[in-house]
């Protein structure tokens, strides 16, 4: 990795998504690549949902974090390969229980058309929960509740 | 008078990217008309994020039918009228009742979710890209609809009579979904997804305690730029504000 590519990971890496501010674009799997060549500097993103409102905001933070750190470069949006919560880091799954949002379950059981998920609560732990709603505040989440403690939760879906 | 659309070139890969690009536009403005009127705020929420889905997927579309004509995706959707719109007749129906909404929603997902599945193998890697992308949102978009079919049919005595004559009212508009639209290979001929949806409706609506109309008759016209009465309200609510402020930008 070029000492340039590096740096420029490292200050696209410091932008945080504006709908989650614990998580930043490489905890979410957003942030897909540096390219450099020649004298043009290019940073990958990818979007979460098709239609996720955020992306802009984030293109726009990702140029001005390189700005501040001196980089001249630009933001590009690719769709292939398609995002997947499998590509959330072990340490943003850590950081986005600790929000209180549960993380997302692994991607396997998808494509049963009611398929059951089980989903524990982030702030009580119990796995005694219900869907309230399969939509949430963003495209990513939905809603559920904990039995035990009758809290409400976000559930970062699965995807 | 002269027309206010703009001319688009007629290719196989723009016909298919504005055909599908409209039917997601088109819904995903009919689903944004419930903002702030849907029965329950969290169902509010849900036909927000699913309208949101299909404008981004509309944009994707867009944007890849204006590379190809030079075109960007605000002049496709705004300054084309209505007989350049190439969507389902079924999409710009009205929202009626909450019933029709759903009903609308479960007979295109059911369809849609199928065709994106099939298209993440498109020998055209740019719509490839771009189904990767819907099939998982689709897929969603599904399962929320035939839930909801299923507590509207199987409910009380009054939901199960509005899901019913919703299904009577919209089933005629679906064969429309299985006719043709270009005939390239990077194409998934729809027809080829009538079983499978069948299949997946007879079983939903068998769930929800509800009677497949016979529908011996269809609906047709969209894809040819013939709509219902419907669809020039949308377009003039929509476009309002580029056709009074052309290329007003914020």
């Amino acid at each position: 990795m070029s000492d340039l590519r590096t740096r420029a990971w490292a200050a696209a890496a410091t932008v945080c998504d504006p709908e989650i501010p614990v998580l930043t674009v490489e905890d979410l799997g957003v942030l897909r690549d540096v390219r450099v060549a020649g004298n043009t500097l290019e940073v990958v993103i990818t979007p979460t949902y098709s239609g996720c409102p955020a992306m802009n905001m984030i293109a726009l933070e990702i140029e001005t974090a390189l700005a501040t750190a001196g980089i001249e470069g630009r933001v590009t949006t690719t769709l292939a390969p398609p995002w997947t919560t499998d590509w959330m880091t072990a340490e943003g799954r850590a950081k986005l229980l600790d929000y209180g949002i549960a993380p997302p379950p692994p991607a396997s059981s998808r494509r049963a058309l009611f398929g059951e998920t089980h989903v524990a609560c982030p702030r009580c732990a119990s796995a005694d929960t219900e869907l309230i709603a399969e939509f949430g505040s963003t495209s990513c989440k939905a809603l559920w509740r904990c039995r035990a403690c009758r809290e409400p939760f976000d559930l970062f879906k699965c995807h | 008078m002269a027309t206010t659309s703009v001319a688009v070139p007629d290719t196989p890969l723009i016909r298919l990217a504005l055909a599908r690009a409209d039917d997601a536009l088109v819904l995903g403005h009919r689903l944004s008309e419930w903002t702030g009127h849907a029965p329950t705020l969290e169902e509010d929420l849900a036909l927000a994020n699913i309208a949101l889905d299909l404008i981004g997927q509309a944009r994707s579309l867009y944007a890849l039918a204006g590379e190809d004509c030079g075109l960007d995706e605000d002049a496709l959707a705004y300054r084309r009228d209505e007989r350049a719109y190439r969507n389902l007749l079924l999409v710009e129906q009205p929202n009626g009742d909450f019933a029709r909404t759903i009903v609308r929603q479960f007979l295109y997902a059911a369809f849609i979710d199928a065709w994106w599945q099939a298209m993440t193998a498109s020998c055209e890697p740019r719509l490839a890209a771009i189904a990767g992308k819907a099939e998982k949102e689709t897929a969603y978009h599904l399962r929320h609809s035939a839930e909801w079919l299923i507590r509207l049919g199987d409910g009380t005595a009054e939901s199960h009579r509005r899901a019913q004559a919703a299904l009577d009212a919209l089933f005629p508009f679906a064969a429309e979904m299985f006719e043709p639209v270009t005939a390239a290979a990077f194409d998934v001929a729809p027809a080829s997804l009538r079983e499978g949806w069948d299949r997946q409706v007879d079983a939903v609506l068998a769930t929800a305690g509800l009677t497949r109309p016979a529908a011996p008759w269809s609906h047709s016209g969209g894809r040819a730029g013939r709509h219902t009465e419907h669809l020039g309200h949308l377009l003039s609510e929509m476009q309002y504000l580029q056709r009074v402020h052309p290329g007003a930008t914020w």
